[in-house]
């Protein structure tokens, strides 16, 4: 387990996570993608904090806002969802392209 | 743990993040892609154990453990095959997305094997949660009032966010087309008229144009 080991896995994390944000229609997979995405920049943060700062804590506060962003863009996402399918009555990015009409 | 189990659970940690989270997207149940994520969460934060940021891992246990149930409840209550039992395949783009992911992979992937990283030592290795619980507490304390402000917010905008009533009256009023017959709601575009199977076709089945409107019956 090496930093650049860490970071490999992190970039993979991300690259899966890009892969579904970018190709899934449903919303809530979407949600997951980012979710993936977020999961690889914490492991990598973490990685940088454990290899190259000397255990310094501020290191890990960044990882810390991180779950935060995580947390964050769950409730939103989650309320946004809820408030198109009642207003749209739709789950998936093809059912709210009205204004592309 | 020694230097060489810590490198066998890594490499098993690590495989396993990486392939629950490429199984998030290829299974056709939505509730079993919730859990692969939630496993893949659970893995990189065994790795954060590893890592010695014993907190941040098991956090991550903990907010990921409530977070993915939340999210498969959500998916029963309102995402179409939810257990899977029909074969499944809800993509867009597909080749551009593959494309874009295995790029970011790569890209990444150099930066990290390009970067010349010096390694080191952390000087307490026993002490990072107690300097993690200080630094929270002490000298980061804007940070964390900063992540408590937004956390209320978000509380705040989810509900409002989410609410069926507004403070006004209904909240979806205004965002949703008007009925081509006032006050029949069922002819609003975009309404399923449940029971009818026809989707979109409102003319169906409320009474040969008695509304006044053209009910295809003419002929």
């Amino acid at each position: 387990m090496t930093v650049v080991t860490v970071l490999l896995v992190a970039a993979v994390l991300l690259g899966i996570g890009t892969w579904g944000v970018l190709s899934q229609q449903s919303f809530v997979m979407i949600m997951m993608g980012f979710e993936l995405a977020i999961n690889g920049v914490m492991l990598a943060a973490g990685a940088l904090w454990r290899f190259t700062s000397g255990g310094e804590p501020r290191g890990q506060v960044l990882v810390v806002v991180a779950m935060l962003v995580m947390a964050v863009e769950a409730a939103i996402g989650f309320a946004l969802v809820v408030a198109v399918s009642r207003a749209r009555r739709a789950d998936t990015t093809e059912g709210i392209a009205e204004l592309r009409r | 743990m020694t230097g060489t189990w810590v490198d066998i659970a890594f490499g098993v940690f690590a495989v396993a993040a990486a392939w629950f989270g490429w199984r998030v997207f290829v299974t056709d149940s939505m509730v079993r892609a919730t859990f692969s994520l939630l496993a893949s969460f659970l893995n990189v934060g065994a790795i954060l154990v590893l890592l010695l940021a014993e907190y941040l891992g098991v956090a991550m246990f903990f907010m990921m453990g409530v977070e993915m149930t939340v999210m498969a409840i959500y998916m029963v209550a309102f995402m179409m095959n939810p257990a899977g039992l029909n074969p499944m395949q809800m993509v867009h783009q597909p080749r551009v997305a593959v494309v874009v992911g295995v790029l970011s992979t790569a890209g990444f992937g150099a930066v990290a094997l390009a970067a010349d990283l010096d390694t080191v030592a952390i000087v307490d290795p026993d002490g990072t949660i107690r300097a993690l619980g200080h630094e929270l507490m002490g000298s980061s304390m804007l940070v964390m009032q900063v992540v408590g402000v937004t956390l209320v917010a978000t509380m705040v905008g989810a509900v409002v966010l989410s609410a069926a009533s507004g403070r006004f009256g209904p909240a979806d009023v205004g965002s949703v087309p008007p009925a081509i017959v006032p006050g029949d709601d069922t002819t609003r575009p975009g309404v399923d008229v449940g029971g009818d199977g026809g989707g979109h076709d409102h003319d169906h089945g409320h009474g040969g144009g008695a509304h006044g409107h053209d009910d295809g019956g003419d002929a």
